[in-house]
């Protein structure tokens, strides 16, 4: 499955309403870290099964940022019935990524 | 049957993809087994500037540069955890948690990280106002008060990154001079936002559930200050992680595989590159040029089998 883009704008849809847990990653262009934890997160998404996975990129969406007080990046947060139930922050190889996201 | 290499390295930062590229080059087979990500410490640095040749470029595009090179000249990188390696005479067996190989040579090049304070809850607070990452975490500290614990390198390439967005910056270092290079210093003297608190020791870190400030004691005349900030970016060097080759090579007492400008340990056929080794500089640089020592080493060892 694709990584949705999560905004402001479909949060609600994307992860508020969602019947799955939903693994957010929140990222920057500039975080070094961020862009090699990027491509582990899309990887995981190919075959993502009972979960779904999405990407805020802080810089663009600042607002959801501040709203989950995101202070370090890379941070992934298990997103289930909308609310988080989990999170994990730093660069973590795939079978972490795999584990979070069904833990 | 299990995949044998000429050379199996073990860590995919600089000094091990340096050698990588100079085990291909030489015609030698070379696996790289990584667990993290490769590229190894230099990915936080926003800015490289020190490597001759290069007058610019940024951690993650150099790393993207090295496993490009290393890779395109047919080195095999895969992610996995070493968990053992076995020095028998013929050949070497290194076990990862999903497979094993064979290797004529192993390159050891697990590099360091992050070394913490060893505070109470500074791992707890990690993503709370705790970071080891200035160029990672910076951004969400605009316009706050922050501090930096150390006077290396790092730690005045950080307070001089953050003091761009936070209002004030604490440079806390436990002892009077700063170790890092002088250009730096003279840059970080002009910031105006930035307050040396030299000659302490960090005595705890305060907060709820995130931390909110720290106390530092000074070493001189005793006196403890609270020094109010929403982040703590640690940087006060590496430490290496060998831990797991205590019984395949000779270890320091700081845990570093003692080895010399010639990379060779103590074991035949083993070698050590990189930060991960006993050396006197820890730069860029002098982990490439492990690299290239290394790997030609393990060469000569090859030929010589």
């Amino acid at each position: 499955m694709a990584v949705t883009t999560i905004t402001s704008e479909n949060f609600d849809q994307v992860v508020g309403q969602s019947d799955v847990p939903v693994l957010v990653d929140f990222w920057a262009s500039w975080c070094g870290p961020c862009k090699m934890l990027s491509p582990i997160v899309d990887a995981v998404s190919e075959n993502a099964e009972g979960f779904k996975v999405g990407k805020v990129n802080v810089d663009e969406e600042g607002d959801l940022a501040a709203q989950f007080n995101i202070s370090s990046i890379p941070c992934l947060i298990l997103f289930k019935d909308g609310k988080e139930a989990n999170r994990s922050v730093g660069m973590i190889p795939k079978e972490k990524v795999l584990a979070f996201a069904k833990s | 049957m299990s995949k044998a290499y000429d050379i199996v390295i073990v860590g995919a930062g600089t000094a091990g993809l340096s050698a990588a590229i100079y085990a291909q080059r030489s015609g030698k087979s070379a696996l790289v087994l990584e667990e993290l990500s490769y590229g190894g410490q230099i990915i936080n640095t926003p800015e490289v500037a020190n490597y001759p040749g290069i007058a610019q470029i940024s951690g993650f595009d150099f790393a993207q540069g090295l496993y490009d090179q290393a890779t395109g000249l047919g080195a095999v990188v895969e992610f996995e955890s070493v968990t053992k390696i076995e020095n028998n005479a013929d050949k070497k067996i290194v076990t990862t948690d999903s497979n094993t190989y064979e290797a004529g040579a192993v390159i050891l090049a697990t590099g360091a990280k992050n070394r913490p304070l060893g505070m109470a809850h500074e791992e707890e607070w990690i993503g709370s106002g705790i970071s080891y990452c200035a160029t990672c975490d910076g951004a969400f500290f605009k316009g706050k008060e922050v501090a930096v614990a150390g006077g290396g390198n790092t730690a005045l390439e950080d307070a001089i990154f953050l003091s761009g967005y936070c209002s004030k910056v604490y440079l806390i270092h436990r002892r009077n001079e700063l170790r890092g290079e002088k250009h730096l210093q003279e840059a970080l003297r002009k910031k105006e936002n930035v307050e040396f608190v030299l000659n302490v020791a960090m005595k705890e870190l305060v907060g709820e559930n995130g931390l909110s400030g720290v106390v530092v004691t000074d070493k001189e005349t005793g006196a403890d200050r609270t020094i109010n900030v929403s982040g703590l970016f640690i940087a006060i060097g590496q430490m290496p992680n060998n831990g797991k080759f205590s019984d395949l090579v000779a270890i320091d007492d700081a845990g570093y595989i003692i080895a010399g400008e010639d990379c060779k340990t103590n074991a035949e056929g083993i070698f050590a590159a990189g930060d991960c080794r006993t050396k006197a500089v820890r730069q860029l640089t002098t982990a490439a040029a492990d690299g290239a020592v290394a790997a030609l080493a393990a060469c000569a060892y090859l030929e010589k089998a």
